[in-house]
């Protein structure tokens, strides 16, 4: 009983000439245009760029030729990814009238797998953020709730599959940014393994865990476009030169003999109705032959706080670029220290700046050692503590976020209760290893609740055989209702 | 005195250090330029494998133990600084713990010898051309990502001479190993020099003032000098040296505050998360040691051997050597050597006449060269002529020396009218010639010279000065 997959299905009518791109397209920038007020999942809808590419598909489709796994399929892309000669913003100021002379690496596997590139999507200002709220252009709002956060930092991506604006999007995880907005949108989102999907154009966030994925309506289509715009690039030094699993052909493969690990950790401090989901889709692994048993890795706890050092330590470094003397905003100055002070001063929003401040300082002479070699020490643990486990299970299975959609603004004055949103979602980061999140239904409130497989390093057709299986046992998620189409 | 030297070199890749743009001097301001180098949002570094072997030649040339090695980001803002850090190595450095020996016999430790990025180049417009003042500034980002070697001694000299050997030996080997055409007056080597001073040398090192700009090995000389007096008088005046970084103004010809150690920069080093480590296997590192010509000591040696059996060589003609393999002109002597020229004539004229064209001596047809000094060797061709159809092949690149010398209408004088001619100015100077005849060694010298002298003049430039002295010898008896 294998889910549906529009995206797959999408494509193939495409390819064989049963639908037009350009049809395709434009009921979906209708979605957009009726749906977008509502939700701004968007920063920049492409709407001609998209028709010139949906109408190259038709064209190669019309000259007998296979334009690609995606023919026609529309995706969204997270506002982070570089796309030549159109806006990319990372939803800061200080991006502001920058538009990249170049594609990334995905963008380009993207166009040559013949799918139609709809607009940017909405997220936290420079990916820093679990809500999409600390985007310079507002919030993004949930779709099965538009009171509620769509999670973040991919909350733009997340809502637009939810929404149907598009049916597939891609993401950057760097502490769960792809799979804590995935679960609060009830939609599918994985991080792959680290060096699986090139970085070459992705705006760096925190270099050594940031990891592009795909966000999508269910497993199969999940898959399908990780297949696409996965593998080597030599543009990326940190790119894995070795084959990247190639996951449609495992998908159905079913879990019989697997052990599935359920994480202990990962339920604590989760709502009851979160931790009752998470059983749930564990009980539906054995029914499906899996060996099912609870795990303890206690190193994982510590996660959260290693987190908060080594990634805005990086960031500290990967957004000084932004001083105002080449691209984006400038802030006339008397001289050159005071105009990069006034431009990042004016460019930059709070979290942004917190976090700035927060790696300049753990990165300082005489704090280095106390606290970002300290955290890099607790990496170096939490990948020992899984590596433990991975020899007992060949997964790991819990809730992808410990609560569901908050409501705008709860929040937001309160930096450290959002950063626990993120807690069982940044030690996969920390370890580099893959993980998916799958929509698991609702919990009391009504809201999608996801949960989380994980695996070691490379593992992704074994977490998505186990997400097909958690999939195929979730009870039904009620299509969200905007306002706009009721 | 103690010095120790910071050797900034530019290797001669194609490309770039971390991108594919070329790596060209004196091109149109930021047309070298991709995402990458410019550090736009997105792009990443990608190790240039040339550049890393151009590295590890010159680890090898300095006997450096070559390593896995490590980059590092060194945080700090300034425009010329694409991404506002400097991917450069820290404490994992692909080359360390060597040495260069010096034609003097005297050996200089060498730290490290580690790869890093360049940055771009700013000028500030305005009268001063310096940054205070200025109306506003411009930055090309062409130098931007182009592949450095910073090269750290030991503090191990003890002179501004030893310095400046240092300086110029390193330079010639970092031409040698192929990595680097060490032009320093277009920042190709650019050399920072540490001083300190003590009273003797049992003591402590001093505190050390680093110097920057130093343009020439005259300045790098001048500048040590100049501030290692500097710190003397301070000293003997009862103050102290404080750590600073100077900057050498050799208009003034002094060494003025660029910022003391209170203004240091916290760089913040960590670890690169956008390279892998550099781990060089023994296969490769030999590989680029195999074609790594022979270093410029051994060269020197090889030149200098060739007076072996002539008694050595002269300081005169050491210098020459020097010359020659500074200039990469070895190949000139040791080939007309091969032939049968002999070894004072072959370095003479390499040394004397073909380095005044370097360029075009280089580009010189070597078998036109030899064929040319077994001519002026055999008498064929006195060494005015010989000079004369030497210019002529330079200019051209080669040819057959006989028939340049035909068509300048040069011919060998029979040995009948050079003995007639030397007869001749015998009888017109009969007080030199008995002179000669009797004298000391010292008078016969100088009057040999002097009638070999009115016989060449005689000749107009035709007559063999060696033939001439050996006819008058055999006329002394």
């Amino acid at each position: 009983m294998t889910a549906p997959r529009p995206s797959t299905a999408l494509a193939n009518a495409v390819r064989s000439g049963a639908r037009s791109a350009l049809e395709v397209l434009e009921e979906h920038l209708s979605a957009i245009e009726a749906g977008d007020g509502e939700v701004h999942a968007f920063n920049l809808v492409t709407a001609d760029e998209a028709r010139a590419q949906a109408s190259a598909v038709d064209r190669t489709v019309a000259a007998g030729d296979d334009p690609g796994l995606l023919a026609g399929v529309p995706v969204a892309l997270k506002d982070n990814l570089c796309t030549r000669g159109v806006p990319t913003t990372c939803s800061s100021r200080i991006l502001e009238g920058w538009s990249p002379p170049y594609d990334a690496t995905v963008v380009t596997r993207l166009r040559n797998a013949g799918a139609v590139m709809v607009g940017k999507t909405n997220m936290d200002e420079f990916a820093m953020g679990s809500s999409t709220e600390t985007s310079a252009f507002g919030p993004t709002r949930n779709p099965h709730d538009t009171s509620r956060v769509p999670g973040g930092s991919s909350g733009g991506s997340a809502a637009a599959v939810a929404a149907g604006f598009a049916p597939l999007a891609l993401g950057s995880d760097t502490g769960g940014s792809i799979r804590q907005p995935a679960a609060l949108c009830g939609v599918v989102g994985m991080k792959p393994t680290y060096g699986t999907v090139s970085r070459f154009g992705l705006v760096a966030f925190a270099s050594s865990l940031d990891q592009i994925g795909p966000f999508a309506a269910t497993v199969g289509d999940a898959a399908l476009l990780f297949d696409v715009i996965g593998g080597h690039d030599p543009a990326d030094s940190t790119s894995l030169n070795r084959p990247t699993p190639r996951v449609l052909s495992v998908l159905d493969d079913g879990v019989a003999g697997l052990t599935v690990g359920v994480l202990t950790e990962f339920l604590v401090g989760a709502d009851p109705d979160v931790v009752a989901r998470t059983r749930q889709a564990a009980d539906a692994c054995a029914n499906a032959g899996a060996r099912v048993e609870e795990i303890s890795v206690p190193e994982v706890a510590y996660g959260l706080s290693a987190y908060y050092l080594i990634a805005p330590g990086e960031a500290s470094s990967n957004l000084a670029r932004y001083d105002g003397v080449r691209y984006g905003l400038r802030v006339d100055a008397e001289d050159t220290a005071a105009m990069n002070t006034a431009t990042r001063s004016q460019g930059f929003g709070a979290e942004v700046k917190r976090r700035i401040m927060l790696g300049t300082y753990v990165l300082s002479a005489g704090y280095m050692d106390a606290y970002y070699n300290q955290a890099l020490r607790v990496r170096t643990k939490i990948i020992e503590g899984f590596a433990v486990a991975y020899q007992r299970c060949d997964v790991l299975l819990g809730p992808t976020a410990p609560t569901t959609a908050f409501p705008l603004g709860a929040k937001t004055g309160d930096p450290l209760t959002m950063y626990l949103s993120d807690v069982c979602t940044i030690p996969t980061n920390l370890a580099g290893h893959p993980a998916i999140s799958v929509p698991f239904g609702t919990g009391d409130d009504g809201l999608p609740i996801g949960i989380q497989v994980l695996g070691p390093a490379l593992s992704e057709g074994t977490i998505l055989k186990v997400a097909a299986v958690v999939e195929a046992a979730a009870p039904d998620l009620a299509p969200p209702v905007l306002a706009g189409r009721s | 005195m103690v010095i120790g030297l910071e050797v900034h070199c530019e290797l001669k890749t194609a490309t770039k250090l971390f991108c594919g743009c070329p790596n060209m001097f004196g091109e149109e301001p930021n047309t070298n330029v991709c995402p990458v180098c410019l550090g736009l949002p997105g792009s990443l570094p990608v190790i240039n494998q040339k550049a890393v072997e151009l590295a590890m030649a010159i680890g090898t040339a300095l006997s450096c133990e070559i390593r896995p090695s490590t980059f590092h980001r060194k945080n700090y803002f300034y425009p010329d600084q694409a991404k506002d850090y400097q991917i450069s190595q820290y404490d994992e450095p692909i080359n360390v713990n060597g040495h260069l020996d010096l034609p003097d016999g005297s050996r200089v430790g060498i730290e490290r010898a580690h790869m890093e990025e360049d940055t771009g180049k700013t000028s500030h417009s305005g009268s001063s051309g310096r940054i205070h003042g200025a109306d506003y500034s411009l930055v090309d980002y062409n130098r931007s990502g182009v592949p450095l070697v910073e090269i750290v001694s030991a503090p191990d000299m003890r002179s501004s001479a030893q310095a400046r050997s240092y300086a110029t030996e390193l330079r010639a080997v970092l031409i040698a190993s192929g990595a680097s055409d060490g032009k320093m007056e277009e920042g190709s080597m650019r050399v920072d020099a540490n001083v300190s001073v003590r009273h003797s040398a049992d003591d402590p090192f001093g505190t050390r003032c680093e110097i920057k700009n130093l343009n020439s090995v005259r300045s790098l000389g001048r500048a040590i000098d100049y501030e290692a007096d500097r710190q003397i008088t301070l000293l003997e005046a009862g103050e102290r040296v404080t750590q600073q970084t100077r900057h050498w103004d050799e208009d003034r010809g002094c060494t003025v505050t660029l910022r003391s150690k209170e203004d240091a920069y916290d760089y913040r080093y960590f670890l690169e998360p956008d390279l892998v480590p550099l781990v060089p296997d023994a296969e490769w590192i030999r590989a680029v040691a195999d074609t790594m010509g022979p270093l410029p000591a051994e060269r020197r040696a090889r030149l200098v051997a060739l007076f072996d059996d002539l008694g050595g060589a002269s300081d005169a003609q050491i210098d020459q050597v020097a010359t020659v393999v500074d200039l990469g002109l070895d190949s000139l002597v040791t080939a007309a050597v091969a032939a049968g020229v002999g070894s004072r004539l072959a370095l003479a004229r390499t040394a004397n006449e073909a380095a005044t064209d370097v360029d075009a001596a280089r580009r010189l047809d070597v078998d036109s060269y030899v064929a040319l000094l077994t001519m002026e060797s055999a008498g064929t061709l006195t060494a005015t002529q010989a000079k004369a159809v030497l210019g002529e092949l330079l200019t051209t690149g080669g040819g057959d020396p006989a028939v340049i010398a035909a068509a300048k209408g040069f011919e060998a004088m029979s040995e009948d009218s050079l003995a007639a001619m030397v007869a001749e100015v015998i009888a017109a100077h009969p007080d030199d010639w008995n002179q000669y005849r009797a004298g000391d060694d010292k008078v016969q010298k100088k009057k040999e010279g002097f009638l070999t002298g009115q016989v060449m003049r005689t000749a107009q430039g035709q007559a063999d000065g060696e033939a001439v002295k050996a006819e008058l010898r055999r006329l002394r008896g």
